[in-house]
Formats: C-alpha cells, sequence, structure tokens
C-alpha cells in the first residue's frame, strides 16, 4: 500500500526518473537481447534520445497526436454508474475515443514518427487484440510505411475484425502457429523478423516491456494519458484523484496513466486478468503470482514453471493474455507503490454489460477488468473519494468473444 | 578445468579447422541424446554444443524452435541436460562440451548452483544467448570461478568498441554469427565473414569460431579455411527431426553428414 506523503518528494526521491542508463528500474528492466540485436538498440536509443531533445519532434508529435488521434481525450464523469455503486465518484479517462479506439495509438505515432528519422522503411509489430497491430497499420498507411503484424493465429480467430482493418490499411497479417499461438508468441516471431531486417526496419513495440529503451520510450509516448487527466481532474473538482485504476497485461494504459501521478499522494491499482480464477491456472496475473525471470530482452514477473519455461496464459480478453510484464510495473510491485490485484473473465464481462447500459459506452474487454475492479472498489469509499478508471478501449471489437461467450451466433 | 584452450591448442599445432556440432538435448527425448553425442564425437566433432531448451528461444530459426518444443514435451529441463553431460562423461572425458541456451531456466535453476552443476557434470563453456556483456554479471564470473568458460556471440552488427568490451570478458572462444537472422536462416556470404574475422583476430588472441548460416560441406568447408571453428546446427537438427521416430537410422544420418563436414574441413586444410 502506498503510505500518504507529508511532502512532495525531492528530485532524487521522487520516482520518475527512473530507468538508469542501462535500462533498469531496480532490479527489473535492462537489455537481454542476442548480440545481433545490441547495436539495432543502441541506435535506437540514441535516435530516441535526440527525438527528445528535437523541438521539431516533439512539435510535430503534439500536432499530430491533437489533429490525428484526437487527443486531449475527455475525462467523464460516470454520474449513473457512481450512483448506482452508492460511493465514490467515477471518472472515465476516454482513450476508447482516441482515432482507431484505443490508447496504442499514442505509441505507435511516437515510434512511427521516429522511425521517419531513422530512415527506416519497414514498420513490424506484434498483437494480440489487435488493437497495437491496427494502430500500426494506421501510422504505417499515414506515413507511407511497408507494414507487417505477427498475431498468434488463437487471436487471430478471436480477433478476425482487427485483421481485416489491419489488412484494409494494407498491412500484412502473418500468423503466429507456435507455442501457445498468443500474443508471447507474436513477439517472439517480430523479434526474429526483426533481427533478419535490422537495416530497413523498425520493430514497433506495443507495450511497455522488451529491451532499454522500449519500456521507457513507450511509457513517454503514454504519459500524456495522466498528464491531461491531471488536469482535467483538477478542473472538474478542483483537486488531484484519490484513486487511479487501469488494467495491466503488457502495462502500457496503466503506466501511461499513472506516470503522471507517481510522486503524489494517489493511490493506484493495476488489474491483471484473473481468467477462470487463479485456483485454476487458467490467467494471465503475472505480477500477482509470478516470479522474476528474463523474457522479451528485459528482467520482469514472469508466468513460468519451475524449470523456467514460459507458462501458456490465460484471458477472455486477448489484450491481456500474456506471461510477462512491463519492468516498470514490477518495480512498482516492489516497493508497494501500486497495488495489484486480479479480476476474473466473468466478473470483467459483468463490467462490459453494466458500463455499457449505464452509461452507453461499451468497453473492450481490457478495459472491463480495471471497470469491474472500480465496481468492486467504489460502493466502499465516500462520496467525496474521486477515482479516475482508464477506459483504454472500446468494446467493439470484442462483440463476437462476448456473443459467443453467450451462445449467440452473430 | 574446461578442454576448450587445449583443444584448440592441438588443432591448432595440426592444422585443423574445429568442427562444432549442435544438438537439442532431449530432441526428441531424453534416451537418443547421450548415443547421438558419442555418434557426433565419432564421427569427426570436435567440441560439442548441447542446446538447452526454451520455451521462448528468440534467436532460433523453426528447426531449432521445433527441437525445442519436441524436447521439451518429453520432460527435458536443465537438470536433466546436466545428467546427460554426466553420464557422456563416464566414456568420453577429452571431448569439450559447450551447453547453449537462454538466461531465463539457468536462473530458475538458480546461477550460482547452475555454475557448479555444470563445471561437476564436465561442461567446458556456457553461450547464454541472450545475455549480452552488460548483464553478464554474475553469470560470467561464477562460470570462470568454477573454471567453466563464458563463450559469448559477436554479431555483423558488432560496432568496434562492443568487440573490445565482449573479447575482454569472453574466454574459450567466441563465436562470430555470420549472418543477421536467427539460427539456421540463409546462407552465409563467405567473403564478407573473411574480412570481419580479421576485424574480429585484431581485437582478441581467442579462437574465432563461425556459425549460423552453415549449410552443408561446401560452406563449411570455405570457413574452414580461416576459422578456427565452425558451428553446424539447424542442418544436424533437421536430420534428427527427420528421423525422430527411427533412432537407428538417426545415427547413421546423422554420423554420415558429420563425417562428410568433417572430410570436406579437412580437404579444405590440406
Amino acid at each position: 500500500m502506498s503510505q500518504p506523503l507529508e511532502k512532495p518528494r525531492t528530485f532524487t526521491e521522487s520516482l520518475r526518473h527512473l530507468p538508469d542508463a542501462g535500462g533498469h528500474f531496480g532490479p527489473y528492466g535492462g537489455r537481454f537481447v542476442a548480440e545481433t540485436l545490441m547495436g539495432p538498440v543502441e541506435e535506437l536509443q540514441a535516435a530516441y534520445e535526440r527525438c527528445c531533445r528535437d523541438m521539431d519532434f516533439q512539435g510535430q508529435l503534439r500536432r499530430d497526436l491533437r489533429d490525428f488521434v484526437g487527443r486531449p481525450s475527455p475525462l467523464y464523469f460516470a454520474e449513473h454508474l457512481s450512483t448506482q455503486l452508492k460511493g465514490a465518484r467515477i471518472y472515465l479517462k476516454r482513450e476508447d475515443l482516441n482515432h482507431t479506439g484505443a490508447h496504442k495509438i499514442n505509441n505507435a505515432l511516437g515510434q512511427a514518427l521516429l522511425a521517419k528519422r531513422m530512415g527506416k522503411t519497414r514498420l513490424i509489430a506484434e498483437t494480440g487484440a489487435g488493437q497495437h497491430g491496427v494502430a500500426t497499420a494506421t501510422v504505417a498507411a499515414r506515413f507511407g510505411f511497408e507494414c507487417v503484424v505477427y498475431m498468434g493465429s488463437e487471436d487471430i480467430q478471436r480477433q478476425a475484425v482487427n485483421v481485416y482493418r489491419m489488412r484494409l490499411l494494407g498491412a500484412t497479417v502473418i500468423p503466429v502457429t507456435s507455442g501457445s499461438r498468443t500474443l508471447k508468441d507474436a513477439l517472439n516471431e517480430a523479434m526474429r523478423d526483426w533481427v533478419a531486417h535490422v537495416d530497413d526496419t523498425f520493430y514497433v513495440i506495443g507495450t511497455v516491456a522488451g529491451p532499454h529503451p522500449y519500456p521507457m520510450m513507450v511509457r513517454d509516448f503514454h504519459a500524456c494519458i495522466g498528464e491531461e487527466a491531471r488536469g482535467q481532474m483538477l478542473a472538474a473538482e478542483g483537486r488531484l484523484p484519490d484513486s487511479l485504476i487501469a488494467c495491466v497485461g503488457g502495462g502500457s494504459n496503466a503506466i501511461g496513466l499513472f506516470h503522471a501521478f507517481l510522486d503524489d499522494d494517489v493511490k493506484l491499482y493495476g488489474v491483471e486478468a484473473g481468467g477462470a480464477g487463479l485456483h485454476t491456472g487458467k490467467h494471465a496475473a503475472s505480477l500477482t503470482v509470478g516470479r522474476p525471470g528474463v523474457l522479451h530482452g528485459n528482467r520482469t514477473y514472469l508466468l513460468e514453471d519451475e524449470a523456467g519455461q514460459i507458462r501458456e496464459t490465460h484471458s477472455i480478453s486477448a489484450g491481456l493474455d500474456y506471461p510477462g510484464v512491463g519492468p516498470e510495473h514490477a518495480w512498482l510491485k516492489e516497493i508497494g507503490r501500486v497495488n495489484y490485484d486480479t479480476v476474473t473473465d466473468e466478473e470483467a464481462l459483468q463490467a462490459f454489460h453494466r458500463l455499457t447500459r449505464t452509461e452507453g459506452i461499451m468497453p473492450a474487454l481490457e478495459s472491463s477488468h480495471a471497470l469491474a475492479y472500480a465496481m468492486k472498489l467504489a460502493p466502499a469509499m465516500p462520496q467525496e473519494h474521486l477515482i479516475i478508471v482508464n477506459l483504454s478501449g472500446r468494446g467493439d471489437k470484442d462483440i463476437q468473444t462476448v456473443a459467443s461467450r453467450e451462445g449467440i451466433t452473430l | 578445468m574446461s578442454r576448450l584452450a587445449p583443444v584448440f591448442k592441438e588443432l591448432k599445432r595440426a592444422g585443423r579447422s574445429a568442427l562444432v556440432t549442435y544438438i537439442t538435448a532431449g530432441d526428441p527425448d531424453g534416451s537418443v541424446s547421450v548415443p547421438l553425442m558419442h555418434a557426433l564425437a565419432k564421427a569427426g566433432a570436435d567440441v560439442l554444443e548441447l542446446g538447452v531448451p526454451f520455451s521462448d528461444p528468440t534467436a532460433d530459426g523453426p528447426v531449432i524452435q521445433q527441437a525445442c518444443e519436441r524436447a521439451l514435451a518429453a520432460g527435458t529441463t536443465l537438470g536433466k541436460v546436466l545428467a546427460m553431460v554426466k553420464e557422456f562423461r563416464r566414456t568420453d572425458s577429452h571431448t569439450p562440451l559447450v551447453l547453449m541456451g537462454y538466461l531465463n531456466p539457468m536462473e530458475a535453476f538458480g546461477i550460482e548452483a547452475f555454475a557448479g552443476a555444470a563445471a561437476d557434470a564436465g561442461v567446458d563453456g556456457v553461450i547464454t544467448v541472450d545475455m549480452p556483456p552488460e548483464e553478464a554479471e554474475p553469470l560470467a564470473g561464477l562460470l570462470k570461478a568454477k573454471g567453466v568458460d563464458p563463450v559469448f556471440l559477436l554479431a555483423p552488427t558488432t560496432s568496434g568498441a562492443r568487440l573490445d568490451r565482449i573479447c575482454e570478458i569472453a574466454s574459450g572462444f567466441v563465436y562470430y554469427v555470420a549472418l543477421k537472422g536467427v539460427t539456421g536462416a540463409a546462407s552465409l556470404d563467405v567473403q564478407d565473414v573473411q574480412q570481419r574475422l580479421q576485424v574480429i583476430r585484431r581485437a582478441t588472441h581467442l579462437p574465432v569460431g563461425v556459425g549460423f548460416g552453415v549449410h552443408d560441406a561446401q560452406s563449411a568447408a570455405k570457413l574452414a579455411q580461416f576459422a578456427d571453428a565452425v558451428v553446424v546446427g539447424s542442418a544436424i537438427v533437421n536430420r534428427i527431426g527427420e528421423h525422430q521416430s527411427a533412432p537407428r537410422e538417426m545415427l547413421t544420418q546423422v554420423s554420415g553428414f558429420v563425417h562428410s563436414l568433417r572430410q570436406a574441413m579437412d580437404a579444405a586444410r590440406a
């Protein structure tokens, strides 16, 4: 649990200045890739650091976030839901209203602009729910990149609409049939593509994981979520929120919301996919029940067996179906700054229906995990308690999954 | 102490290039690995590289990915791999043996326990594919303390500064990844490799092995003219996969192939 702060943190106490030069968040993060990728990763870091200081780059990013993505996204007071729950006042950060329907576009746009500066001509990406794949295919179309998206064949089944969207945008979607045929295997395959095409290819990683600088860079591109929410809450209520809630698969939408509040007296909740229940073993709760290890270029919490082999995971939402998590989350867990908990498939589905009926907003199944957690917390809170839930994506992509779960054929 | 340095010295004196053969331990199951290791040594392999299977082998192409899947399905663990090495050492105390794998299973075993158990079993070197020099401690130090060589990869994308850094901590030999890609990918460019090796030799006195993309006797022979060692993996593992249900045939095929590599390499140096 986070302790209330008596005074603002000093610079050296701040939690907002990680990672170190090697990409470490405490013992987590770092760079664990084969030697062939070390050169490209160093090149990427140097290019990213240049762009951080480059006013032209920052200006173009701001303009595109405004005019292409549609930022700032609104902070919406969910009045009916709050009244029903008879507790805290719940606000929704409406990342679902971004172009392409999720927060993922913030990062895809940032990395595409960087790729352009680096003279790359080809973007590759991995995707789970398809939202990051769609976002990458979208910026590829906008800036004229060739685009290849790797997607587990299991996820292709679950997310047929997003697969078609990517193809309409001109991307090639390659089914991955190795391992568990989901997000982690798509990541493996994208890394193999990258190592074979390092000269012309930019790997657009979709979450705050991977070798340094990815966890830092992806976080920075999503930090606008929390920065906006901070100002919007101050304008709406005249003070900071008391609690923030976000779902955590790899953890990009959560870190995007949390980062601006890390040094404030605000409680932070990260909600992992509890799947069919932790006791069944069918879940994706790496922070809640996993242990530290090394996968996909960084040290972090993983779901693995005793021999260190990565376990297959399960979640109703493809976007949370991942056995690892971003290293900054691992660190925030270890120091107790963020509370990580789980919500089951069933609870997420109930939250999906409830928000749809009470507010006329259909949330993504990923975001429904955060909503379900808010619905558990809110009734026990006083009415002055202010919660922000990151509504990280819209649910249109999930109606097939929801329907089939209820025995309905569309 | 590691057998790598004396064996490379011996080969150099004899004017030969070392043949390093890779198989994934426990592929297709645990019973065949030790007989395969003996067969490889008998057919002319100078150094054995034994892959430790991992669920997410991001640096490997489809051939070795499938070998990992087969080995894991058969219940192979790092502990069992070390037991195979121990058994192999009962009748072969001469042939150097190098483990190649990913960091996570080694950490799950416990790196200190792993360094000790590897040395006890008779392992001479360890290649940890996803552990660059920046993240090599404490494992590299623990291995060295037990007389096991931490072997590092060099790539076409390795800069001059990185090259120096890697050669500083490497021991046993350095392993030049001859192409930008995964194991078993398209054929390498021999001339390009030759030029890179000249640069690498200015940075280290360690023997330099070349691998990734060596598919057949012809390419092995060309590399043998200037490389201290030639590593062949996917081409062998492919034959194991093809004959997975017929172990006798597998041993015959693999031995025949390795023997042809050995002959071609020796002829190229003659």
